[in-house]
């Protein structure tokens, strides 16, 4: 399996390589255009030898760890306590049913319309795209919990709030460890969106620059960035997730 | 009395109408009784032994544990149930000492307690553990050793061994009569099985077809350590099992 995964991504690798370097050689169209893997190397280089890639990473990751640290806190806080009070519930459903449908990026411009330009708008509309897939994920694997569970603790003398705290948080952490972990691909996904209108720095920049400066190779590379950033942070949240969860894996001794 | 039952009836809305499951009980059980019940399937068992438990409210009548009515579950009255309900998340050891966690002992009290009941399970080498690595038989030793952990005077069990194989079931309902001469605990219990209630039983009582009530009681005179090839055992187990087909009959008329 390893093997035929590296295989297909050698496979698409090579292939930019022989589309760009024949286009570089045959001319078919402007070379600047089709940037080739040395081009993109080189832009990369530069900026890294400048400091400025390492300035648009932290600035996109400290964008989205903010946004998404408030939806995180928000989605768990009101998922449990949608997924307990059948009330609240009932009244927050339609508004979320009729809210998800909306592309987030619909409402990007009202964001810059009311946190401006600087960093708040953008923490915003993370916090704002990441909250609703996150709190529907959640509230519903904490609706799922075995009410079995809950009489079992509850005949061990727990109360209201231990039965949340060690019974329908760690029950429901698969759900929510899935939830959070979408939210948090969600969350790299929109900031180059928030960051094409109206940013001074982080990826999104980066790439919108290379538009404005007609340099290909710069808005490849940061697309590359971007996307060896998602498959890092996916990496290091399957792996926690794995630890956190060994209790569903563990094999007989 | 440890536990009186007085006029516990409950009904279920069904359809839009109320459905009894359960008539009118009436059942006085001693300190350190161990009370049988048996009874056509669907009868209300285990309607009655939520109502004990104090997962369900009865539509009439009330239950009074050491003279107090019951207003919900609590850790005097440990459960044991048929599909085990064990943290999966939390090793064997962690289960055990779930209710001691709730009363706030020590860890290294904690643990010598949980490793004392696991010896009387026979869990003591599976102590780190997770519940899917245990067989049937060995999680309902778990779920006993949890309950037991937690030192409660009353123990419910809901068809424990039910879901268990002829042999793994003879080789509990023994280690349960065991612990019971040490214990000393009042145990109301579940069974379908006439033997098992024979085996283990101060006294079994009989309900009617549904909705329930009770049709006979039998005081049962054999010695604490039982011989189901005893003509004396046989001669109950056949006693009961003339009226327990008198309903069954008629379930399926
Ligand atoms: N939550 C419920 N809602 C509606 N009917 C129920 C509910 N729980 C039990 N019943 C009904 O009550 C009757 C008794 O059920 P139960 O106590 O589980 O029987 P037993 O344990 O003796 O097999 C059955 O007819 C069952 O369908
Ligand atoms: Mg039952």
């Amino acid at each position: 399996m390893k093997g035929v995964r590296a295989l297909a991504l050698v496979a698409v690798l090579l292939s930019w390589a022989v589309v760009t370097y024949g286009n570089a050689r045959l001319e078919v169209v402007n070379p600047v255009l089709l940037p080739t893997p040395t081009d993109v190397a080189k832009v990369f280089a530069d900026s890294v030898r400048d400091g400025t890639l390492v300035r648009h990473i932290l600035t996109s990751l400290v964008r989205v760890a903010e946004g998404f640290g408030i939806a995180a806190v928000l989605a768990v806080g009101l998922g449990l306590l949608a997924a307990m009070c059948g009330p609240l519930r009932l009244m927050l459903e339609p508004v979320i049913e009729f809210v998800r449908p909306i592309p987030p990026l619909a409402f990007l411009p009202m964001f810059l319309v009311w946190f401006g330009l600087g960093e708040a708008s953008k923490v915003a509309f993370i916090a704002y795209t990441t909250f609703f897939p996150m709190f529907v994920g959640i509230a519903a694997s904490v609706l799922r919990v075995d009410v079995m569970l809950l009489r079992a603790a509850a005949s061990l003398g727990a109360q209201r709030v231990d039965l949340i705290r060690r019974v329908v948080l760690p029950a429901a952490f698969p759900g929510i460890i899935v939830a959070l972990r979408v939210g948090f691909g969600l969350a790299l996904f929109v900031i180059v969106g928030a960051e094409f209108m109206g940013a001074d720095a982080g990826l999104g920049h980066l790439i919108m620059e290379g538009r404005t400066f007609f340099n290909p190779a710069q808005i490849v590379m940061g697309a590359l960035v971007l996307g060896l950033l998602g498959s890092l942070v996916n990496a290091l949240l399957v792996a926690a997730e794995r630890r956190a969860l060994r209790w569903r894996t563990a094999q007989s001794a | 009395m440890k536990i009186r039952v007085q006029g516990v009836a409950r009904s279920f809305r069904v359809e839009g109408r109320e459905a009894p499951a359960l008539l009118p009980i009436d059942l006085d059980v001693a300190a350190r009784e161990v009370i049988c019940l048996l009874g056509p399937s669907g009868c209300g068992k285990s309607t009655l032994l939520n109502i004990v438990a104090g997962f369900l409210q009865p539509t009439a009548g009330r239950v009074l544990v050491d003279d107090a009515p019951v207003t919900g579950p609590g850790a005097d009255r440990g459960v044991v149930f048929q599909e085990y309900v064990l943290f999966p998340w939390l090793t064997v050891q962690g289960n055990v000492e779930f209710g001691l966690v709730l009363k706030g002992l020590a860890a290294g009290e904690r643990r010598d307690i949980a490793r004392r009941y696991l010896e009387l399970v026979g869990l003591g080498p599976h102590a780190e553990k997770y519940p899917v690595q245990l067989s049937g038989g060995m999680k309902q030793r778990v779920a006993i050793a949890r309950a037991l952990a937690n030192s409660p005077s009353i123990i419910l069990m809901d068809e424990p061994f039910g879901a268990l194989d002829a042999q793994t079931r003879e080789v509990l309902q023994e280690e349960l009569s065991r612990i019971q001469r040490v214990e000393h605990k009042t145990i109301l219990f579940v069974t379908h099985s006439i033997r098992e209630a024979v085996y283990l039983a101060d006294r079994v009582v009989v309900l009617t077809k549904a909705p329930g009530r009770i049709k006979d009681v039998f005081a049962i005179k054999l010695p604490e350590v039982r011989d189901r090839f005893a003509t004396e055992f046989t001669r109950y187990e056949s006693e009961i099992t003339r009226v327990v087909k008198e309903e069954v009959a008629q379930v399926h008329q």
